[in-house]
Parts: C-alpha cells; sequence; structure tokens
C-alpha cells in the first residue's frame, strides 16, 4: 500500500440487526485515531455497502452483526467486491460470531473478526500497522 | 428486630395482615437454617410506608416473595415456530412458569421469511411468525388461557397482539383470559434497540391503540412494556436507564391522555422491563428508585390518585453486555449475582441469561443451566424469606435517593427541552447513551474495568448452537402453501380496511384482527401500513 494522509475506512451494518454499540465506539475510535470513516447506519446491503465503498474509495470495510447474518451478508459483501475487481479492500467484522464461522470467513478474505471483549486500540493499530506501516511503526517503537 | 412482646406495627396491621389473610404466605412462618424466625419486614419505622404502600420503594406487593415468587420467564425463539415450540415445552417440563417469546428480525420489522429484506435473517434471533398458522404451530399444546405469553415486538407489536388475539378466537378462548406482556415501547427503538419500520408520530398511534384495545378487551393482559433494558444494553448507565425509561412511560402516559384514556385502567396495565448488572447493591437501589419515582410520577404529573396504578411492576434480564466469550463459563457467575440484584430488588419476573450467548444463541443445556440459576436462587438461598432485605441499610438507602435525584434531573432537564419526543428527534438522549458507552469501554480498555478471564491467553470456545441454514427455503414452501389455501378476495379486502382505517384516526386493532383472519400475513399488512405512514430511515 502506498497511500498516505488518513486512513479511509467504511463501517456497515449488513442485514436488519439493530445492535450498534459496537460499531459506534469502533467508529468514534478511528474518527479519535485520525481516521476518514463514513457509517452508513443500519439495514444497509451488501450491495450498497460494496458500490459505497468503491464510490469513497476507502482503504478498508468493517463489517457488524449480532444477529446471524454474518453468513449470508459478510460473504456476499466479499464476493461484490472481487467481482468489482476491488480486492485490495481490507475486510474486517466483529460481533457474536461463532468461532467456526471465523475460518471460514477468513477463508474469503477477512483479515480479522473481533469478538466481544475487543479492545479499540487493538483494532486502531491493527488497521494502521496493514494500511499504514511507517507511521505505524515509528509509533511503536 | 421487632421482639416477641412489641405491639404489631402500624404497616403489619393495617397492610400485612388483611392482604395475607386473603392471600396466605407460601408457607406457615418462616425461619432461618438454624430456627431463627424471620419476619415479614425489618429496619422499617412506623410512620413511614412499608412493602405495598405508595411510593412502593420496599415492594409493591405487601407479603412479595413470601407470599409468590417472582415469574421465571426465559426468553426464546428460533428457526421455525415448530422447533420454538420444543423448546417452550422443554423450559416448561422444566418448571418455567411463563413464556417469553423471541421473534427473529424480519417478524420484528414487518417483513414475511420470503421476503427480500428477510435475506438471512430468518430464524437467526427469534421465531418467524407471518401468520395465524404460524402463531398456532408456535403455540401448539399451551393453553392460552393459563400460561402468560411475553411478545418482545415492538413495530409490529399491534399485528401480533392482532394474531394472538385472532387465535384465541379460532381456539374459543375469550380475549378477556388472555395472559401475557407485549412489549409494544417503540420509543426505545429510536434510541437503543433499532428495529423500528414507521416514523415516530404514528407509532405513537399504534401504541396506543394497543393499549387502548387491551384495556377494554383484554383486560388480563399488559399492553406495554416500558424497556430500560435495551437502553442499558446500549451503554447508558444505571441512572440514565432509569430516567430515560421513565421519561418514555411519561411519554406514554401522556399520549394515553390525550387520547381521552382512563389512566386509571391504564397505569394498572402498564409494566416495565430493567436490565441487571454486575454491581449489586447500585442494581438493586436502582429497582428501588425505579419504583419509588414512577409512583410519585404518576401521584404528581398524573393525578392517579388510584395506588394499584401508580405501582411500577417490572421485568428483569440480566446483562447481555456483561457476558463475555473468553472463559465463557465465568458468565454463570455473572448472571448469578445479577439475577440476585432483581430478587433483592423486587422484581416481578426474570429472565437469566446464558453462560453462552456471547458466542451464539444459547444451547439446550445453557438454557435449563440458566433456568437452574434462578430456581437456586429462589429455592435454595432463601434471600426470598423476608420483604426488601436490604432496605434500611445506609448504604443501599443513601444509593436509592442518590440516583432517584440524578434521574430526576435528567428528566428534568427533558421536560426543558420540550419532552421525550422532541429529545428522541433531535438525538440528545442517542448521545447522551454513546457518551456513556464510550466511558465504560474506555475503563474496560485501560484496565480500570477489565473482566475477569478476558486477557487471560487461550482460544475462545466454538459456540455450542446453530441455526439450520436451510430454515429460509422451508419457510418458502410454507408461506406458498398458506397463500394457495386462503381466499384471496377476502385477503384484499381486508388490506383495504387496513389502509382505510390506518388513514383515518379509528382504532386500528379490531381491523388487524379481521385481516389475520382473513388470511392477510404479517409483511402484506406493515407493507400496507408503510405505504400510509411512511418508513423511518437510520443514516448513522
Amino acid at each position: 500500500m502506498d497511500r498516505s494522509g488518513p486512513i479511509r475506512v467504511l463501517l456497515a451494518k449488513p442485514g436488519l440487526d439493530g445492535h450498534d454499540r459496537g460499531i459506534r465506539l469502533v467508529l468514534r475510535a478511528l474518527r479519535d485515531a485520525g481516521m476518514e470513516v463514513i457509517y452508513t447506519g443500519l439495514r444497509t446491503t451488501p450491495a450498497h455497502i460494496v458500490k459505497a465503498a468503491i464510490e469513497e474509495d476507502v482503504e478498508a470495510i468493517g463489517l457488524s452483526s449480532l444477529s446471524g447474518a454474518h453468513e449470508t451478508h459478510f460473504k456476499e459483501v466479499s464476493r461484490l467486491l472481487e467481482q468489482e475487481g476491488a480486492t485490495d479492500v481490507i475486510l474486517f467484522g466483529g460481533g457474536i460470531i461463532p468461532q467456526q464461522d471465523v475460518d471460514q470467513l477468513q477463508s474469503v478474505g477477512f483479515k480479522w473478526i473481533y469478538p466481544p471483549g475487543t479492545t479499540l486500540d487493538k483494532i486502531v493499530s491493527d488497521l494502521t500497522s496493514a494500511l499504514r506501516p511507517t507511521s505505524s511503526r515509528s509509533g511503536d517503537d | 428486630m421487632k421482639g416477641e412482646d412489641q405491639p404489631p406495627s402500624r404497616w403489619t396491621q393495617q397492610c400485612w395482615e388483611p392482604f395475607v389473610s386473603e392471600h396466605p404466605e407460601r408457607m406457615e412462618g418462616f425461619q432461618t437454617s438454624s430456627g431463627i424466625p424471620i419476619d415479614p419486614l425489618y429496619c422499617h419505622d412506623e410512620d413511614s410506608p412499608g412493602p405495598g404502600e405508595f411510593p412502593f420503594t420496599r415492594g409493591i406487593h405487601p407479603s412479595m416473595y413470601r407470599g409468590r415468587l417472582w415469574t421465571m420467564r426465559q426468553y426464546a425463539g428460533y428457526s421455525t415456530p415448530e422447533e420454538t415450540n420444543q423448546r417452550f415445552r422443554f423450559l416448561l417440563e422444566q418448571g418455567q412458569t411463563g413464556l417469553s417469546v423471541a421473534f427473529d428480525l424480519p417478524t420484528q420489522i414487518g417483513f414475511d421469511s420470503d421476503d427480500p429484506e428477510a435475506f438471512g435473517e430468518v430464524g437467526r434471533v427469534g421465531v418467524p411468525i407471518n401468520t395465524i398458522d404460524d402463531l398456532d404451530q408456535l403455540l401448539d399444546g399451551i393453553p392460552l388461557d393459563s400460561i402468560s405469553i411475553s411478545m418482545t415486538i415492538n413495530s409490529t407489536a399491534p399485528l401480533l397482539l392482532a394474531l394472538l388475539l385472532a387465535l384465541a378466537k379460532r381456539r374459543g378462548v375469550a380475549a378477556d383470559q388472555i395472559r401475557g406482556t407485549l412489549q409494544n415501547d417503540i420509543l426505545k427503538e429510536y434510541i437503543a434497540r433499532g428495529t423500528q419500520r414507521f416514523p415516530v408520530e404514528p407509532s405513537m398511534r399504534l401504541v396506543v391503540d394497543v393499549i387502548e384495545h387491551c384495556t377494554k378487551e383484554a383486560p388480563s393482559f399488559y399492553p406495554i412494556s416500558i424497556s430500560g433494558y435495551h437502553i442499558r444494553e446500549a451503554g447508558s448507565t444505571a441512572i440514565q436507564e432509569v430516567a430515560f425509561t421513565l421519561a418514555n412511560g411519561i411519554a406514554y402516559l401522556e399520549a394515553c391522555r390525550d387520547r381521552g384514556l382512563d389512566l386509571v385502567s391504564v397505569g394498572r396495565r402498564i409494566s416495565f422491563f430493567f436490565n441487571a448488572h454486575n454491581q449489586l447493591f447500585e442494581e438493586v437501589a436502582k429497582f428501588r428508585a425505579a419504583r419509588r419515582m414512577w409512583a410519585k410520577i404518576c401521584r404528581e404529573r398524573f393525578h392517579i390518585e388510584d395506588d394499584r396504578a401508580c405501582q411500577l411492576r417490572f421485568h428483569t434480564q440480566t446483562g447481555g453486555s456483561t457476558l463475555q466469550a473468553k472463559e465463557p463459563s465465568n458468565n454463570i457467575v455473572r448472571v448469578t449475582i445479577q439475577a440476585l440484584s432483581a430478587i433483592l430488588g423486587g422484581t416481578q419476573s426474570l429472565h437469566t441469561n446464558s453462560w453462552d450467548e456471547a458466542l451464539s444463541l444459547p444451547g439446550q443445556e445453557a438454557a435449563r443451566l440458566a433456568l437452574r440459576t434462578q430456581q437456586v436462587l429462589a429455592k435454595e438461598s432463601a434471600v426470598t424469606d423476608t420483604i426488601d432485605p436490604l432496605g434500611g441499610a445506609p448504604f443501599i438507602e443513601h444509593l436509592t435517593d442518590q440516583i432517584e435525584d440524578a434521574a430526576m434531573a435528567i428528566i428534568c432537564e427533558i421536560d426543558g427541552r420540550g419532552g421525550m419526543l422532541k429529545s428522541i428527534d433531535n438525538g440528545s438522549i442517542r448521545r447522551a447513551i454513546e457518551q456513556s458507552s464510550y466511558e465504560a469501554q474506555i475503563a474496560q480498555d485501560s484496565g480500570a474495568a477489565t473482566p475477569v478471564g478476558v486477557e487471560e491467553e487461550g482460544e475462545i470456545p466454538e459456540a455450542p448452537f446453530k441455526v439450520d441454514p436451510d430454515i429460509e427455503q422451508r419457510r418458502r414452501q410454507s408461506l406458498e402453501k398458506f397463500r394457495l389455501q386462503r381466499d384471496n378476495s377476502a385477503v384484499n379486502a381486508a388490506l383495504l380496511q387496513v389502509e382505510q382505517t390506518a388513514t383515518g384516526s379509528d382504532n386500528m386493532i379490531p381491523v388487524l384482527i379481521d385481516a389475520m383472519e382473513a388470511g392477510c400475513t404479517l409483511g402484506e399488512v406493515s407493507r400496507k401500513l408503510a405505504t400510509v405512514f411512511g418508513e423511518t430511515q437510520d443514516h448513522g
């Protein structure tokens, strides 16, 4: 990755799930860390998420689900991204995601799946070290 | 402590004795394991109100759990009506005393299982109920006039009520025999839970339609359960939970008053729903403060003279957001502490979470253990044998006063901004909850309030429960069959009637019952309502 400037991230809740406490915390933490974050609100479709991600030229997409819909919707976002040729976009997710589904999601391109109990710092530092390795190294050392 | 030779107190004579003579206690005299007699009440000064007396700080009933234990009501639902019916029967066989239906998200928002909007969500967090036949299967073998049924349903609460009343008619059970609770609390959906479908104004009309219909036609049914549970889950403090919940309660009572309803009948059928987190004493004090505040609000703001109509009766659920995925069996201990706080706080019914809910929906063994936790507290701990056992303790009374003062200050602020509807609309409630949620997360991340076990090494265990992914296909087939068997001209006529009534101002419930009896589906009726009312959008 050779982009500089603020990291651009899209956060979304695919499906009908209304639990947005976690994603709103992540939204705030990423913004506090200087990233540019777009949050699409409740009840977005995978097609809408991928369209918005391409239009907004984001480097990462974070999805949240606590309803079990990750099985269909997370995979669909990954499929559509591939179809659009946007495979350089980092995918990550969080929520109530059973451990047995985590491997599957990783095999379709999800770099990180964050369970309950994850610290906000961990999410910020994962994104930073993946997308701005030089600045994160100077920060860590 | 009352000595043997002291005369009975005013409360004993005026409140407890007359009540107990009609409603005998569970035992003839209570005592500890070593034979020490246990009085109904301690730390009670002669002049202050006791349990069963306004403003009910010490409990709404004169004998509380010495008379009757709380209702053990585990929230359950997944997959299909048939499978959920099996779980219900299992829980009843294990000694559960009431049912609580978890609906899937499409049902909660008003989409049939075969609607494209429902894709990926059918049967996931609850059971799909789209038709009168679905509800009939869900409640197969369950007598509607003796088991009380609680339904967590809000946007589509009028439709589920209509389905239930239509089913009662089909089974020959009179509407006034139906017992149970409808959540029907739309305001907290906009600020904390997120299943709203229609804008606030028509939604409030539907809430009042339900209350009006039930107080007249189904008087044993609680038509609303004003919920702080989800406000707390969204990240509020205990004080905000009380304040925002009671402020929503004020908004509903105002709407009922504006409709011209009798606030005594309404007040007697309002119920509440709170959360229970880990800080035992603060939680106990919260329940006591909420009870006292609501009684005063009813009396002072709404001039309700009837004592029973001022009682805050409530259900409690232990705090889902406190459950941890790491070392999840520790959650059993958390749930026990939280359940104890609800009991010491005087709850009327209780759901204890399963230890595995940070991983997935609960498995059957975990669900049984959660129920057993309540049973151990009820039958072995003896915390039920005296009323409000922590009442009178200086720390508890101090916390109760402090929570009341702070929550009342928030309610006054909301009043100053023009009330709850305005505060929801301008986003100030959401922002306040979000700020508290952020502060709690920072405290957790920084180590100041990190839960036990989460920093330990080790994998998160596999989820013990999985919903069958084929159910969308099965549901599609069953809806197709339902639609083939019905009389389409009757369905269309009923939908037209729904549209016309929605456009006017008559109570919607009778036409909704007709629609469900005619074979309309929940999704069809919701879509029709949306064409009249419009739909809400969350923009993040």
